[in-house]
């Protein structure tokens, strides 16, 4: 994948609104953000209700997914245009999410809402009503989802991503700081882990920055180009971003993201914890 | 609940003990700005966290202690930065100009 077939501008969806071809979807980190203004012709996904199962904690499985995009009018042939708040981070999450399903053409528009807010492009509250398809879902593609014990097999091995912020990865903050404090697992970071936050991968008006200034973002860390990626965050949505950026944006191999991230690692019960700015040894260490 | 939050976001549910808060409202002159964008830095400049204002223009976080910079970005106007103090168990308040 690459730029050009991975993203679109916001002047192409503003040139594109009443393309048939194509569904514009909002995922919006709050939730409610459509329901106060939404690009024309948007429909909305809520990555809390839509894109999780209500009991256990995984996604939706192949059948609900298939079942979901019925409902909402997309078919297997129709470019997917996803945008959200946040730089993006729950859109990026959701396109993470189709290509995890087989969607073939589903981009990002660069910048997300805020660009075209700062842009003071137009918002609508007005519905669009879609007719019903049958969209057919593949089976979930594993080569880009990691697990609790992919994980820990990558602690010191593989590329270990940690996007959060420097002081949620530090062990400061347990989530991200619009959230409250209080949790239930141990803070800290996956030892071996690179903090990269995923704010890095963008521009203070959401597009993601050049080719080459990202490549400079993860050679300065010492990212291993010959060794297999994983990114993690808190829940696994800013992840995505950061998954979106390595995979898609500079086309590297073997990128995975995890979703289970720091929420369910920080909870496991004996695995190596690192604190502190350095990513520490394998064993927890020495950070 | 405190008199901080008088006009602006609820804190129902938020053990404000236990949390470093900062929070205001963005204006332009005296009207709130619904449609800007809030970003929370830590003291080395580091992008920590984002918030879109809400339609009252107010915004808030869950910091830690120390201080930060909050960088206001918002249509037709220059990004804005104000430092802020954050401390847990307190509300620190802050008015944006845009």
């Amino acid at each position: 994948m690459t730029r050009e077939n991975s993203l679109v501008s916001a002047q192409w969806v503003e040139d594109n609104l009443d393309n048939p071809d194509i569904v514009l979807i909002e995922v919006d980190e709050d939730t409610t953000a459509y329901d106060k203004g939404h690009i024309k012709n948007a429909i909305k996904l809520d990555w809390t209700t839509d894109l999780q199962d209500q009991v256990r904690r995984d996604f939706v499985n192949k059948q609900q997914f298939e079942a979901l995009l019925s409902d909402r009018g997309v078919s297997n042939d129709h470019k997917v245009v996803l945008y959200g708040g946040n730089n993006n981070w729950f859109a990026a999450y959701a396109y993470w999410y189709f290509k995890l399903y087989g969607h073939q053409d589903v981009v990002l528009m660069d910048g997300g809402r805020k660009k075209w807010e700062l842009d003071s492009r137009e918002l609508t509250d007005e519905l669009p009503t879609r007719e019903k398809t049958t969209y057919t879902a593949q089976d979930q593609d594993t080569s880009i989802r990691a697990f609790r014990d992919d994980t820990v097999a990558a602690i010191g091995v593989q590329n270990l991503i940690d996007v959060r912020s420097p002081d949620e990865y530090a062990g400061r903050l347990l989530a991200p700081a619009h959230l409250p404090q209080e949790q239930a697992q141990r803070a800290g970071h996956v030892p071996t882990s690179l903090n990269v936050p995923w704010s890095k991968n963008a521009n203070d008006d959401g597009t993601f920055k050049s080719d080459e200034d990202l490549k400079a973002l993860y050679a300065e860390v010492g990212i291993d180009d010959s060794k297999d990626t994983i990114a993690l965050c808190r829940i696994g949505e800013r992840s995505s971003l950061t998954w979106f950026v390595l995979k898609e944006l500079l086309g590297h191999q073997n990128v995975k993201n995890y979703d289970g991230s720091w929420t369910e690692y920080g909870s496991l019960v004996g695995v190596p914890i690192a604190l502190g700015d350095e990513p520490g040894q394998a064993d927890g260490q020495g950070a | 609940m405190c008199g901080a939050t008088e006009g602006g976001l609820s804190l129902d549910g938020v053990d404000v003990k236990k949390e470093a808060i900062i929070q205001g409202q963005v204006l332009r002159g005296s009207v709130p700005v619904g449609n800007a964008y809030v970003r929370l830095l830590d003291r080395t400049g580091e992008f920590t966290a984002e918030v879109p204002t809400s339609a009252t223009g107010h915004f808030r976080f869950f910091a830690g202690e120390g201080e930060w910079t909050l960088r206001t970005l918002a249509p037709k106007a220059e990004p804005v930065d104000n430092l802020v103090v954050a401390a847990i168990g307190s509300v620190a308040e802050v008015t944006v100009a845009i």
